[in-house]
């Protein structure tokens, strides 16, 4: 007989997975752990190399010429934008006009949800400009685009002259294949979300862009806030912790390579020695700063929102940082050059290279088939737990319970789905409630409407805490021994399909996720000492994951702070989740408070069963 | 006397070793037997990046012009358009030495099947004659059995396969097949090969016609590698061994004798890094014997003499060694079926149904007479 269908075997392999299942999870999740950290030492990633056949190898002669030019205009536009206390949007498109671009405008208008305290804005306003080289020979079907933010203050002046110095230099070469896009968004990431559906009509309401030049292929976004750079940083991460295709990082490293300029990813540069502690925490502090930042969901640059179109994009920071060897402006735009001359020889979109990928450094990378493993032992758990409850369901009950175990299946589903409906209603609430009820909030407390906003969802948070109590007066009877199987058995498995699918989307979310709710549904049971659970759990729910995170992000970037600042940073990242949310469509507000929230709740029901 | 009858003697010995010397040349000036040269150029490769396979055949091509084969009698196959591709930044030029030394595009360049007419079908069609009547002169290959024809094929290949244009395959058999037909259709004298892909010498491994010789820039299991990039356009501009080629084939001019050994050590491995074959068992001449011009070039053999010659030997019919065949080959241009087309004198058969009721009738008659339970016997 088979091994699954011999009632022998079959009783020896449940009765070895119900004794050993909890040395069996507790090696699960060490390993899971292990693993992940394994994924920086070098031995184990593999380097980065050029997949895409068309771009080939950094196979041009650059020869931008009019570096400091470009920072002349940087100076022009400064002074343009002082004196029109915004974007100076007739000086922009005299000058591209002038360089000979096919130039356009296009007005936009939004209305946070709640005043933005980070950036103080509320009400915004603006216009975008954008003008666009046609190329001399080619059909108008495939676009580049080439765009900088138009920041207040100081930030981004030389970043804009940079553009127009290469919008001209371009405008003289003959190869191009594709339209090259030149933007000079507002409001930064406003502005660029307004572009973009502007651009691909697919807005309700504001204005659509009057031309267009063709499908767009690739996008970089500059950021340069200083006359001279000492190195160049890559940003990958974009919106709901989507990549752009490993490619595009290969040809920005190649290309750093062959003209000579430091290159950084995360802020952080490469080492070399890999082998000596120093090295290998250096390869995980810059992954797990990765990790960090797709977790978070949000667009870390203006590239962040062109990744929902299937548009590769990346942004590429300038710093200038305490360092002998300087790079000046015309290196910069030489490196943009091979750039976009190799992006030019593309026939089709980016696809060869990965989606999926971690980098513990910019010459190496780790891609999904070696770390989704980490998350699968994780999820190991959750399948291990839900069979041995499984198990305990389908043993019959022992003859010493009374007559009410013959009634157990009919209250069982009601018993079960009260829990799942009110932990829901509460997830919705802290959904809606935040956003919906800010005026009253207002009115009655003396906080700003953002203060209004982000202490009304912790409240809602901490008022589904007093749930199972209140729940369990409404059901006839207490809760049975059948009953909070049944549900830990659904609650375990909800969370395995969530994480699943979490971790399929965007992994560093889910595996932060599975890191402090896989041991809250392993172990939590209405018999152990509640006190003590309680707290744990508390320790381990998402909210609290978010904060521990938060100082975790700031001590990998060198800069912790102290715990008043860690709160009120806190805050202000609640409010972005959810002013996220509502502009730009990030999915993680929505992932925590309609369906890990209440997931989490229900094993806080389960802990208060009794 | 004697002084002049030694005199006299010189002069006739002399001019015996004249007659025969030149009747050496005149039996060179036969030796090769064939009359005119036919070029068939093929790039199978589209795609910007496979910009090295267009400048390989089109040096092939320049090099063959040079050399003395017009247009008419050259079939030149490009797949993509690299002069007039949007990313050239030298526009209608199509370069073969980096720094832009040599331009093989040119401005008297002929292309006969281009783009998306390169197809295997094409090339088969046009190597075997079959092709529709409406086809013009200029894509056809209107050999005959005293032409020398030169087929070049260059593109991405592997083991025993050649592409074409990302997306069909010619295989080795195919083409051993397609030049058996042309061989029974005495559609060449003799024929040299040339390929320049990766395991090219897997593509004349399966040639069993006679007169074919076959060179290839790497052996099975090999790449062919391409020589040089270019900086300022951005991709490889030739492959190894077609460059060594090119540059072998700039010192010969149409009085050369340079023969096919010489053609064999072009691009040694030290030069090439994979090893060129070739492959010369089905020929019937010494390659020694073959001149270099006698595939590349179209020569017009000119011979000035003062002399006269007195031809007064006739190749002796009785000899009977040279048993002459009557070829007739296969007509290029039917047109005359085309155009006197008869409807066929058909044999008259009676209809069907006739015959069909005839039988039944039969069938009828003799069960009524012999009554109806034989039927049973029979079905």
């Amino acid at each position: 007989m088979g091994l699954l269908s011999d009632p022998n075997r079959r009783r020896a392999l449940i009765s070895l997975l119900t004794r050993l299942n909890t040395p069996i999870c507790i090696v699960c999740y060490m390993a899971g752990v292990a693993w992940f950290m394994g994924l920086a030492f070098e031995p184990f990633t593999l380097r980065t190399y050029m997949s895409e056949n068309a771009m080939g190898s950094t196979m041009v002669e650059e020869r931008f010429p009019a570096g400091e030019r470009a920072l002349a205009t940087g100076r022009e536009f400064s002074a343009h934008k002082k004196r029109t206390g915004g974007m100076p949007v007739e000086w922009l498109m005299k000058t591209m006009q002038a360089k000979g671009l096919e130039v356009f405008t296009q007005r936009f208008s939004r209305t946070l949800p709640f005043p933005d305290e980070n950036k103080e804005r509320y009400m915004v306003r603006g216009t975008n400009v954008y003008g666009i080289l046609r190329a001399p020979r080619a059909p108008r079907t495939e676009a580049l685009v080439l765009s900088a933010p138009c920041s207040p203050g100081d930030n981004n002046n030389q970043a804009v002259g940079l553009l127009l110095g290469l919008a001209e230099y371009f405008r003289n070469q003959i190869y191009w294949a594709k339209d090259i896009i030149f933007l000079v968004n507002e409001h930064d990431l406003i502005g660029m979300q307004a572009w973009l559906e502007g651009y691909h009509h697919t807005n309700t309401t504001g204005t659509f862009c009057h031309s267009r030049g063709g499908s767009i292929q690739a996008a970089l976004s500059l950021e340069l806030s200083s006359d001279i750079i000492t190195s160049l940083d890559l940003v990958l991460e974009g919106l709901n912790g989507q990549l752009p295709n490993l490619d595009l990082a290969n040809l920005f490293y190649a290309f750093c390579q062959k003209i000579g300029v430091l290159c950084t990813i995360q802020g952080k540069l490469q080492r070399n020695d890999w082998d000596s502690v120093s090295g290998y925490s250096h390869a995980v502090q810059t992954m797990m700063l990765m990790v960090m930042k797709q977790a978070s969901g949000r667009p870390w640059g203006d590239h962040g929102l062109f990744l929902r179109y299937h548009i590769e994009a990346a942004t590429i920071k300038g710093v200038n940082s305490f360092r002998q060897y300087k790079t000046d402006a015309t290196t910069i735009g030489r490196l943009l050059e091979g750039m976009y001359r190799k992006l030019n020889n593309l026939l089709e979109r980016l696809h060869q290279s990965y989606f999926f990928y971690l980098m513990p450094s910019l010459s190496h990378f780790v891609s999904i088939g070696y770390y989704m493993p980490a998350f699968g032992l994780l999820a190991v758990i959750l399948l291990l737990r839900a069979l041995d409850l499984w198990v305990q369901l389908s043993t019959p009950p022992q003859r010493t319970e009374d007559g009410v175990t013959d009634i157990e299946p009919v209250r069982g589903v009601l018993s079960l789905l009260t829990p799942l409906v009110i932990s829901h209603l509460t997830g919705v609430a802290l959904y809606m409630l935040p956003i919906r009820f800010q005026e009253m909030a207002v009115e009655h407390f003396p906080v700003s409407e953002t203060e209004a906003v982000v202490l009304t969802a912790i409240a809602v948070y901490t008022a589904g805490l007093a749930l199972p109590h209140n729940t369990h007066r409404l059901l006839s009877g207490e809760g049975t021994e059948q009953g909070w199987r049944v549900l830990k058995l659904v609650a375990v498995l909800y969370l395995a399909v969530l994480l699943g699918c979490t971790a399929l989307i965007n992994f560093s979310l889910g595996f932060i996720l599975a890191l402090t709710l896989v041991p809250v549904a392993a172990f939590v049971t209405p018999h152990v000492p509640k006190v003590l659970s309680a707290f744990i759990l508390v320790i381990l729910s998402p909210a609290c994951t978010l904060l521990f995170s938060v100082f975790f992000f700031q001590e990998l970037q060198e800069m912790p702070i102290s715990f008043q600042d860690g709160w009120l940073l806190f805050l202000s990242v609640i409010s972005q989740g959810i002013l996220d949310h509502s502009l730009y469509g990030s999915l993680v507000y929505p992932l925590i408070t309609l369906l890990v929230y209440p997931c989490w709740l229900l094993f806080w029901n389960i802990l208060f069963w009794n | 006397c004697v002084g002049i009858n030694l005199r006299y003697r010189f002069h006739v010995s002399l001019l015996c070793k004249l007659v025969s010397c030149f009747g050496d040349r005149a039996g060179q000036f036969f030796s090769s037997g064939h009359t005119n040269n036919w070029a068939v150029l093929v790039c199978t490769s589209r795609f910007w990046f496979n910009y090295r396979h267009v400048a390989n055949t089109l040096s092939v091509y320049r090099s063959v012009k040079r050399l003395g084969i017009p247009d008419s009698h050259i079939v030149l196959m490009l797949a993509d358009d690299m002069a007039c591709n949007h990313r050239n930044p030298k526009p209608a030029t199509v370069f073969s030495h980096k720094n832009m030394e040599l331009n093989v595009y040119g401005d008297d360049v002929e292309v006969d099947y281009r783009g998306y007419e390169v197809t295997v079908e094409n090339f088969l069609r046009i190597l075997t004659g079959r092709l529709p009547p409406s086809t013009p002169r200029s894509k056809r290959l209107l050999s005959d059995d005293r032409s020398n024809i030169l087929i070049y094929l260059t593109g991405h290949g592997g083991n025993g396969f050649l592409k074409f244009q990302d997306s069909e395959e010619i295989s080795n058999v195919e083409l051993a097949d397609a030049f058996e037909q042309m061989w029974q259709k005495r559609r060449y004298n003799e024929l040299l090969f040339i390929i320049d892909t990766c395991q090219g010498a897997s593509m004349y491994e399966r040639f069993y016609s006679p007169n074919l010789m076959a060179l290839a820039s790497s052996q099975v299991g090999e790449d062919s590698l391409s020589h040089q990039p270019d900086l300022a356009i951005g991709v490889h501009l030739m492959d190894r061994y077609t460059f060594y080629l090119l540059e072998f084939l700039e010192d010969i001019h149409p009085a050369s004798k340079t023969n096919m050994n010489d053609l064999f050590k072009v691009c040694p491995k030290s030069q090439c890094v994979s090893t060129p074959g070739h492959r010369t068992d089905l020929f019937l001449r010494d390659p020694g014997s073959v001149l270099i011009t006698d595939f590349f070039g179209s020569v017009r053999k000119v011979e000035l003499t003062m002399e006269t010659i007195n031809l007064t030997d006739p190749i002796d019919a009785e000899s009977g060694e040279l048993q002459k065949e009557m070829h007739t080959y296969a007509d290029q241009l039917p047109v005359s079926e085309i155009i006197h087309q008869k409807p066929k004198q058909k044999d008259w058969h009676p209809p069907d149904g006739f015959i069909l009721g005839l039988w039944t009738l039969i069938l009828l008659v003799f069960f009524q007479t012999y009554g109806v339970k034989h039927l049973k016997h029979i079905f």
